[in-house]
């Protein structure tokens, strides 16, 4: 199996789980407020990473290039309230035009 | 035996129609997914439809399709993925009950949960409408399925979507999700560590190893609220 199919596998797996998790097993009982605490932050965190590592990582290097005028004009895309495909297209677009002018 | 079916209920319907405002976004948010996968170091075009068909969680499938395209181990997209969905863990909580039948039935009903049909259903008070979350759901689920399949056809088209821009495409992605996210004033407190942690690692570590140890910031839930 490759490593693809491995992936989709055991994220669809995981999820399917978690999400069957409360209505299924726990009924409606809370989870506990300290793990409730954390667990509403992993998203912010996770997404952070996200944004910095495929802004700024190149294998394990850190690069500065066309990526992050990219993000610029996707950070101006969001303020001006633009759906997410829009904000996609404003970034991709403004990192082949940085390139153009020879920016990384 | 079912006193009434649920297909006939007016909430299912007024769910449903209440959710394509949101299901165009989400399939245009699914046709980014799919035109990333199929770019040089994607998914794939089948095992990008298959992701959207079983997990229906947009974040967590970017988040493993980023990692694969930067060269990660899988084992890191994976755990990125999940870790980014352990939010419906308390979600589901929330939703649990105001679901109805037997446990295969609040199987299904839990499956088509996700932010959007989630904030749906929600009816005030922490109470939630199981059948507007069924109605919104589906709408929601064949608008991110649809989307998919579309992008993975027009990328097909496209050549190789990689070559124009698109790698600049994924932090623009998570940083309009990561917006959303941003509802406290601890939730930016977390979003800058789990930042500052992931660039810290970059250099010292495997693609994708950075974004699971970012996950540590959100030990700060563990303090008081």
């Amino acid at each position: 199996m490759s490593d693809a199919w491995v992936i989709v596998l055991a994220v669809s797996v995981g999820t399917i789980a978690i999400k069957a998790a409360g209505p299924v097993v726990l009924g409606g009982r809370p989870l506990p407020d300290r793990l409730q605490g954390v667990v509403a932050l992993l998203a912010p965190a996770l997404l952070a990473a996200l944004v910095a590592t495929a802004a700024l990582g190149s294998g394990q290097q850190l690069v500065l290039d066309a990526r992050i005028i990219g993000l610029g004009a996707a950070a101006l895309a969001i303020v001006l309230r633009a759906p997410t495909l829009i904000v996609v297209i404003v970034s991709a677009a403004a990192a082949s035009i940085a390139r153009l002018f020879a920016v990384g | 035996m079912m006193s009434e079916p649920p297909w006939i209920r007016f909430e299912l319907r007024s769910g449903a129609v209440t959710a394509i405002p949101l299901a165009i976004a989400v399939a245009l948010f699914g046709v980014s997914f799919g035109v990333l996968s199929v770019s040089t170091g994607g998914l794939g075009a089948l095992p990008a439809i298959a992701m959207s068909a079983s997990t229906f969680a947009g974040s967590a499938q970017f988040a493993a399709a980023s990692v694969i395209a930067s060269g990660g181990p899988p084992i890191a997209a994976i755990a990125a993925a999940l870790l980014l969905n352990a939010r419906y863990l308390p979600i589901g909580v929330s939703v649990a009950r105001f679901l109805f039948g037997g446990p295969l039935r609040r199987f299904v009903q839990a499956q088509i949960v996700v932010d959007e049909s989630w904030a749906i259903a929600a009816s005030g008070e922490g109470r939630f409408d199981a059948h507007r979350l069924i109605g919104a759901g589906i709408v929601l689920w064949l608008a991110w399925l649809g989307g998919t399949v579309i992008g993975v056809l027009g990328g097909e088209a496209l050549g190789d979507p990689a070559s124009l821009g698109l790698d600049a495409a994924f932090p623009a992605l998570f940083l309009a999700l990561l917006v959303q996210q941003l509802a406290s004033r601890q939730a930016v407190v977390v979003a800058l560590l789990g930042a500052a942690i992931a660039i810290a690692l970059v250099p010292f570590t495997p693609p994708g190893v950075p974004i699971i140890a970012a996950a540590c910031a959100a030990l700060i839930g563990l303090a008081r609220r």
